[in-house]
């Protein structure tokens, strides 16, 4: 018994040593733990506390409200609403298609919009929303809203949205803004994280896609506390964006809605300048279209509507299309010969019908002929011999120097898309494009504005306020830029004689005041208001030998894309110029008659401000007129905001 | 010296027995439990429930039983324990044939009022009957081989019982608070050389085993390790608790973010964060002083233990004593080894602060033993 309890003893001591040996080893085993707790709490605690922010902390783009822009008179032209949207989160949604399926029996759903949202859906993570349906009716807003509970994943949004209120007036100018697409993600170097935001919208054509830079503004942020399924808890700070400039053109919005309207279905193009200062007054392409259909995507109907129509709605004929100038350039011809003193004012030109030229006959628009000419009769009466014969011993080069000096050939540095420079040619220009010499019977065409000779609306306006003052006005759109004025566009003198422009213009006088002028018919009756001008019409097809034989076809029997363009450019007052114009009306026949009384009736509703009385026009004409002022008075009402409808 | 020659006058009796109660070990305890309290009051939000509440009713009913159970001599337990064993075994044959299925384990019996875990209570008679098995074994014959391999059966048939539930945590538990109490019965060291090196042999086969048809592990057990190994890799997926919860630990920083102002828990970007994962959010929120605070208590206890099995003189205190402060410590050691990403994520609740029923109840019940022996440990100048 005792040896047993001394092994008992025994037994405890070991058990003893061995315990305690067990507690070092859970000692230690705490003291590495405790080691490893200060390495990361404090060691790394500064990353890891970074990881934590990182994880807690969400940065959320704010959208900038983008620059608005108003016109001369502070009417607004792009402005930005507030849209109501519905959105989706797929992750939230569960079966999104049974959330779409329940939403659509609340609310009508585009299916053209819910195709796109599908797309949209397989691209994006799960937790970003998609937009379901855009620009929604407050009433539809409310329905959903009140349905919340039952449609999980879906929100109804307020945001921003551009609208036009002035539907098709200025969708050439001012363009439109649309999503950002992948392609122009794909085109920009370095695009800014604010384009990643869905369906944010920037400029896409003309002056909104120009002065995007402006515009935009810049993004702000808020920084918001998300838990685990990224779910916002609250809002931790907020830097709210800068919004974009103001801008304030330089056209009317009364004028170029006027000059919109008298333009009608006609596919024509109509800029009024303003001789003083370069403004842009009105710069109007026919047909319109409405471009609040391109700000949330046009519907392919829509669209091919817009590129299938023959009248071409969507380009901007004004500083994109380009024209031969026809008669409207015989001005520069007969400058280039009176600067160059090929011909003295008086000097007269025998026109017989036509003028055979390195033995090939180059026909007078007036078949018999116009007998002596002289500058003023020539332009008074359009004579092309007199042209033919000057321009050829002035030279091509001398009259393309001079024409650009008035600012054809010549792009114009305006905020628009697609501005074309037009073209003066040049023996040189001649030679590098088609590897051909200069004949004499190009020199002819060109003193004609036909040939090779091709200007743009918006050039032939500034050609004829250049004219109208002798110094280099230049085209201005932008008035002013966040309140700041631009600078003027009024120009120095061009260097060209008094002299030689006062000929000119006198002519230019006779057209519409000479009872032979082209253009008599549409002249202004009133002292200091009188206008002047010149006609033109251009051919779009040659005249072959065989159809001058058998007779030349009239305009009106010809098929529309066959027949002449139209063209009128004047300015007035006669003494004083204030306004210069100049309208094209495509295939519209003969000058006088499609663009001259167009053009009239813009300069009048410009020189007055608004609807001019009709004892400036001729007796004869005044019932004519006053129907037709009350016809636009009528079509010139406004459609209501939001209105789909495209005025094209 | 067994329990017959205990001084059976010289052991306190009746209610003198509270006062003979080891008053610091009590103390510690409930200061850990109310660790737990606070932490859940925070995870919650700042609200006493779902968790604070049953928690404090089960502490409450846990303290009762631990008084019960220290009441009660020593000597009794030490008969019950075969008893105790081979209730434990039925119950987890009982909750592989009706146990309920959570979180792709059989692991709980719904008993009513709360759901048992078996393996909880196996935990604590394995380590009885084995204190009972070498009280009553001679102790020279200890380290024979026939004597050695009696109690390893006796660890591996509950330890195999739940790792088939499956619990791999749970049978790592089982077998190193029985290899302990082998160990401190005074089995030779050879025995436990022979069975580490069996064991790294085990685990390389067990990572053989992947992928095969004999596959030893399931499927997640071995992403878990794979996890743990590399948590970076897939920090979404099978790693994010790992690594939300080291985030979590680390921007705690010295001194924490302040009390219910932790947002890696309150945000929800850690996981089980009450219960597995509640000392991410005290480390969190009270920082390397809150961490190292705990672990300094939860040490305590374990030296309140050892104190105790020295003292405690007969040979069944001394190892049950032993036993439950190595389980207690492998509680807590794992647990947190697991969520500072020392350890496999491998669902060992942090002792007496997690949420949990019966976890706490066992350990509370198991510390009743403890304060058992306490109270009756022989004492020499009473006589």
């Amino acid at each position: 018994m005792k040896r047993n309890t001394k092994d008992l003893d025994a037994a405890h001591g070991k058990m003893t040593r061995r315990a305690l040996f067990l507690g070092g080893l859970q000692l230690a085993f705490a003291g590495g733990l405790a080691a490893r707790m200060r390495y990361l709490q404090v060691d790394q605690a500064d990353e890891f506390r970074l990881l934590a922010e990182e994880n807690r902390i969400n940065i959320r783009l704010l959208p900038p409200a983008r620059g608005q822009i108003f016109d001369r008179n502070g009417l607004i032209i792009a402005q930005n609403s507030p849209s109501y949207r519905i959105t989706v989160v797929p992750e939230d949604a569960g079966d999104v298609e049974e959330v779409i399926a329940k939403l659509s029996s609340l609310v009508p759903l585009d299916p053209e919009d819910l195709e796109r949202a599908r797309t949209e859906m397989r691209r994006s993570p799960p937790f970003l929303p998609i937009t379901l349906a855009d620009q929604i009716g407050w009433e539809d807003i409310s329905k959903v809203a009140v349905n919340a509970p039952a449609l999980p994943g879906v929100t109804p949004e307020v945001g921003l949205t551009r609208v036009y209120p002035q539907l098709g007036d200025f969708a050439h100018v001012v363009g439109y803004v649309g999503p950002v697409s992948d392609y122009d993600l794909s085109k920009m170097e370095d695009p800014e994280p604010v384009l990643m935001i869905p369906r944010f919208q920037i400029g896409k054509v003309g002056f909104e896609a120009k002065r995007e830079d402006v515009l935009r503004g810049k993004a702000g942020a808020k920084r918001v506390e998300v838990n685990a399924t990224g779910r916002v808890m609250r809002e931790l700070d907020r830097r709210e964006g800068i919004s974009g400039a103001d801008m304030q053109l330089t056209i009317d919005a009364g004028l170029q809605n006027y000059v919109q309207a008298r333009l009608g279905r006609e596919s024509a193009a109509a800029v009024v300048i303003d001789c003083e200062d370069g403004d842009i007054r009105a710069i109007c392409s026919s047909p319109s279209f409405d471009p609040n259909l391109f700000v949330r995507g046009i519907s392919v109907a829509d669209y091919r509507m817009l590129t299938e129509d023959k009248y071409r709605p969507l380009s901007n004929k004004t500083v994109q299309g380009t024209y031969p100038p026809g008669s409207t350039f015989k001005m520069i011809t007969a400058l280039a010969a009176l600067e160059n003193g090929v011909v003295g004012p008086e000097e007269t030109v025998w026109c017989p019908g036509h003028l055979k030229v390195a033995g090939r006959r180059f026909h007078c628009w007036k078949r018999a002929g116009h007998g002596h000419v002289d500058l003023n009769t020539s332009l008074k009466r359009s004579c092309d011999v007199y042209y033919y014969d000057v321009a050829i011993k002035t030279g091509i080069d001398k009259i393309s120097e001079i024409a650009n000096k008035f600012g054809l050939g010549i792009k114009h540095d305006l905020p628009m898309s697609a501005v074309a420079q037009g073209i003066t040619p040049t023996k040189e220009w001649k030679a590098s494009s088609y590897g051909k010499d200069w004949l004499i019977g190009d020199t002819a065409n060109a003193s004609i504005g036909q040939g090779y000779m091709l200007a743009s609306p918006l050039q032939l306006a500034v050609m004829t306020a250049r004219i109208a003052t002798g110094r280099s006005v230049t085209p201005r759109l932008l008035k002013s830029l966040d309140g700041v004025e631009q600078p003027s566009g009024a120009g120095e003198p061009l260097g060209i004689s008094e002299n030689s422009l006062r000929m000119v213009r006198r002519g230019m006088h006779s057209v519409s005041n000479d009872r032979r002028g082209t253009a008599y018919r549409s002249r202004i009756i009133g002292d200091g208001l009188q206008m002047a001008g010149k006609t033109g019409t251009s051919q779009v097809r040659n005249i072959t030998a065989a159809e001058r034989a058998a007779g030349v076809i009239r305009n009106e029997d010809l098929p529309w894309e066959r027949r002449d363009h139209a063209l009128f450019v004047c300015f007035a007052p006669y003494d004083k110029p204030k306004y210069a114009v100049a309208v094209v009306v495509e295939h519209g026949g003969g000058g006088s008659k499609a663009a001259a009384p167009v053009a009239r009736d813009v300069l009048l509703q410009a020189l007055y401000d608004g609807t001019p009385p009709l004892e400036a026009y001729p007796k004869a004409d005044r019932s004519r007129i006053k129907a037709q002022q009350e016809r636009l008075e009528r079509e010139r009402v406004k459609r209501p905001l939001g209105s789909r409808s495209s005025r094209a | 010296m067994s329990y017959l020659e205990y001084h059976a006058k010289s052991t306190p009796a009746g209610l003198r027995k509270i006062l003979h109660l080891n008053w610091g070990l009590t103390l510690l305890l409930i200061t850990v439990s109310s660790v737990g309290f606070l932490m859940l009051y925070s995870v919650a939000g700042g609200s006493f429930s779902p968790w604070v509440e049953p928690q404090v009713k089960r502490f409450a009913l846990g303290l009762g039983v631990m008084f019960v159970v220290a009441m009660i001599p020593i000597w009794f337990w030490r008969n019950i324990s075969v008893v105790a064993y081979l209730g434990s075994l039925a119950l987890l044959v009982a909750v592989e044939l009706f146990g309920t299925v959570g979180m792709g384990a059989q692991r709980w019996i719904d008993i009513g009022f709360m759901r048992l875990q078996p393996s909880e209570v196996t935990k604590i008679a394995l380590v009885m009957l084995l204190a009972a098995y070498y009280d009553w074994l001679p102790a020279e014959k200890t380290s024979r081989p026939l004597w050695v391999l009696l109690p390893v059966a006796l660890i591996l048939i509950p330890t195999a019982l739940v790792l088939k539930q499956p619990d791999l945590g749970t049978s790592i538990l089982l077998m190193a608070a029985g290899g302990g109490v082998m160990f401190l019965a005074g089995v030779h060291w050879a025995y436990f050389a022979a069975v580490i090196a069996a064991g790294v042999g085990l685990v390389s086969a067990v990572f053989q085993s992947r992928g095969t048809d004999w596959q030893l592990l399931k499927d997640y057990q071995f992403r878990r390790i794979d996890t743990f190994l590399d948590p970076s890799q897939d920090p979404l997926g099978a790693g994010y608790h790992i690594t939300q919860s080291k985030i979590a630990l680390g921007s705690g920083g010295w001194s924490g973010r302040g009390f219910m102002q932790g947002t890696q828990s309150r945000l929800n970007f850690l996981p089980e964060k009450h219960t597995d994962f509640i000392f991410t959010t005290l480390a969190e929120e009270f920082g390397f002083i809150g961490g190292v605070t705990l672990l300094s208590i939860y040490m305590l206890i374990i030296v309140f233990c050892i104190a105790s099995a020295i003292a405690a003189k007969d040979r069944f205190s001394s190892l049950v004593i032993m036993g439950i402060a190595i389980t207690f410590f492998l509680f807590f050691a794992v647990n947190m080894s697991m969520v500072m990403g020392l350890a496999p994520v491998v669902g060992v609740p942090l002792p007496m602060v997690s949420y949990g029923g019966s976890a706490m109840l066992v350990l509370l019940g198991a510390f009743g033993i403890v304060q058992s022996a306490h109270i009756h440990r022989p004492r020499q100048a009473s006589r």
